[in-house]
């Protein structure tokens, strides 16, 4: 890449005081109740460092080592959607008056800062770019999550030490971060490699102390992109997969999911992808308005699917198989790709271990029609 | 690209109760800039929000050529359509709308029209039947099929009745369960297919109800000859946003409240009928 620069371990605290003196909200990974989560980093102390995490089917466990490393981990429950796509959102107020009259107010929730985010994953970024199709480039564009959107700056770091539940290389999504960030980090045990994927990463460069990068850092940099790729054990078929599951939709082993599945949406939740929300009203106690509300749903409630007094979806195996042909499947043809990143989450906070790698591959293996 | 809105102030003109669950309301824009402005399709819907309670999607069914005065047909059913159904003349409350694509009507000059409805289905048709009646001589001949359970669920009596005297225009009506004083066929609206007079080769089916009915009637009208292209289907799922983002209507790769409420068969024929989908 044009125009690297090595940032040496000691002075990447500049890079947060950079980005907050310019006015963005920084937000960076920590370790917290034994999780990576990204939250508000105002100091290189609040960096997770020397983190190991090992993560399996419905665990995930911290260790904190000696190494001197602030990204020696794959990924946290969050990714950036909730930084974008709230929770919880405020669509509208309404009052209304004595004479019954109403009015209609838009949620006026000005960012008081734009976001930047330190600690992007190459499947973060590629989840973002597909939340953006979804929220940004259809006939409807969502004003909220545009409004964040626009000034969010990103801090990619490509993924050194993915974890057993990762399998972003065999989606094309990771684990090197190719597009999509404003400067992206390679990190070594001395410093970090950076460089810009846009003008303003360019600009926020030429404040930060660099030194020129030398060939054996770019060549142990190589060397963690080779490893990264060849450490990952999972795997998901290529390609679309909308007729190979339609053609299985009576599988059995969907119903061997369900036997398992605990419909609690957990994978839903951490999916950076998934974006169904329901729509609820929460009336002022005091009578003086009533606030309408956005908040994330999944597929795997049983009102996800409800119409005038039926569920479409009312057995669990039904809801596990719209979830994955969905994601698989009919992403392709809404979005013209993937739903899925290979990001693994879905498999790690499972809290009964369904393998979405797994669960594919028994699906398409058995051949049943 | 169109941003998501807030809804708009409407009121309550009129409401009329069509049977013990049934009602409708006409409503009326507040704001004249946003009266002058609104125009609908046949099949669209528009979102209804009561104050201090929700949302709820309901089809428009009055008539497109007068958009000035919103028609919809409701049955209390839930939260939402329960307080609706306590409205009176004057109340207020809020629509975003209209969403969807709606019926094909720019498919239906020269041809005969089959429109074959059950239950409630019968109000989303409206809109097209209004159309049809004001430029009777652009289509063919015309046939219209209602179904519903109970005959004492029947609603619009007197404009089947109105229709059923218009020339080249036949009216058939079927109930599962017949009470006295009923003189439509008992049966499914499948038992009617029989009796239909049109040539269903050449013409263009409008479908709304329940979706076991739409799933028996559509595979009996192909085998009657009808086209693929040729049977359009009102579909119904959760829908919540109506810009399609929520992603509760989601049927495969479509999105019913953005790609639909109105789909020709073909484009839904692999997953039609199929159960949990």
């Amino acid at each position: 890449m044009d125009g690297t620069g090595f940032l040496q371990r000691e002075h990447f605290g500049e890079l947060i005081r950079i980005l907050a003196g310019r006015g963005y909200r920084v937000i960076g990974p920590q370790l917290r109740d034994g999780a990576i989560v990204y939250d508000d980093l105002s100091e290189v102390a609040q960096l997770p460092s020397g983190v190991i995490m090992d993560v399996q089917p419905a665990r995930v466990h911290a260790t904190v080592t000696q190494l001197p490393r602030y990204f020696s981990w794959a990924n946290g429950p969050q990714a950036l959607k909730p930084l974008l796509f709230r929770p919880v959102e405020t669509l509208w107020q309404a009052c209304r008056d004595d004479k019954g009259r109403l009015e209609f107010s838009a949620a006026d929730e000005q960012e008081a800062r734009p976001l930047a985010v330190i600690g992007v994953r190459a499947c973060d970024l590629a989840a973002l770019e597909l939340q953006d199709r979804h929220f940004l480039q259809g006939e409807y564009s969502d004003p909220h999550y545009a409004r964040r959107r626009e000034g969010l700056l990103l801090v990619a770091v490509n993924c050194t030490h993915p974890d057993a539940t990762c399998f972003c290389a065999s989606t094309g999504d990771g684990p090197q971060a190719r597009t999509g960030f404003d400067l992206v980090l390679d990190e070594l045990d001395t410093g970090f490699i950076i460089g810009a994927g846009s003008k303003r990463g360019t600009a926020l460069m030429e404040d930060l102390s660099l030194l020129p990068v030398r060939e054996d850092q770019l060549a142990k940099a190589a060397v963690s992109h080779q490893a990264a790729r060849e450490a990952q054990t999972r795997a998901l078929p290529p390609g679309d997969l909308y007729d190979a599951l339609a053609a299985r939709r009576e599988h059995p082993h969907w119903q061997a999911v369900a036997e398992r599945c605990l419909s609690c949406g957990n994978c839903t939740s951490v999916c950076p992808t998934c974006f169904c929300s329901h729509e609820r009203e929460q009336p002022r106690l005091d009578g003086s308005g009533s606030v309408h509300l956005r908040e994330w749903d999944s597929c795997f409630s049983e009102g996800h699917s409800y119409i005038t007094g039926l569920v479409i979806r009312a057995e669990p195996r039904h809801r596990y198989r719209q979830w994955l042909t969905h994601k698989l499947g009919a992403w392709h043809r809404q979005y013209g790709r993937s739903g899925c990143v290979g990001c693994g989450r879905c498999i790690a906070w499972c809290p009964v271990g369904i393998d979405l790698c797994e669960e594919t591959a028994a699906v398409l293996g058995g051949g049943h029609d | 690209m169109t941003e998501r809105g807030i809804p708009m102030q409407v009121e309550v003109v009129e409401r009329v109760q069509e049977s013990p669950t049934v009602f409708t309301l006409q409503l009326r824009l507040i704001e004249e800039a946003q009266r002058d402005a609104y125009r609908f399709d046949p099949g669209q819907f528009n979102m209804l929000y009561l104050y201090g309670v929700g949302e709820v999607p309901i089809s428009i069914d009055g008539d497109p050529d007068r958009p000035e005065l919103l028609q919809h047909t409701i049955r209390e059913v839930g939260r939402v359509s329960g307080g609706l159904a306590r409205l009176q003349p004057g109340d207020r409350l809020g629509l975003r709308g209209p969403f969807g694509r709606g019926w094909p009507m720019e498919r239906l000059d020269g041809r005969d029209v089959l429109i074959v409805t059950g239950g409630l289905g019968c109000a989303p048709v409206l809109p097209v039947i209004a159309r049809l009646m004001r430029q009777r001589e652009r289509y063919r001949r015309v046939a219209i099929l209602q179904g519903v359970k109970h005959s004492d669920d029947l609603i619009w009596r007197e404009r089947y009745d109105e229709w059923a005297r218009l020339p080249d225009t036949q009216v058939l009506l079927a109930a599962d369960v017949a009470g006295p004083q009923w003189h439509g066929a008992v049966g499914l609206v499948t038992t009617l297919f029989e009796r239909l007079d049109i040539d269903l080769a050449n013409s263009t089916t409008m479908m709304c109800g329940p979706e076991p009915m739409m799933v028996a009637a559509s595979r009996e009208l192909l085998q009657r000859g009808a086209g693929e292209d040729d049977i359009w289907l009102s579909m119904e799922r959760n829908m919540q946003c109506a810009v399609g983002h929520c992603g509760h209507c989601q049927y495969g790769e479509k999105f019913i409240c953005r790609d639909g409420p109105v789909f020709p068969y073909r484009e839904i024929a692999a997953l039609f009928g199929q159960r949990g989908v």
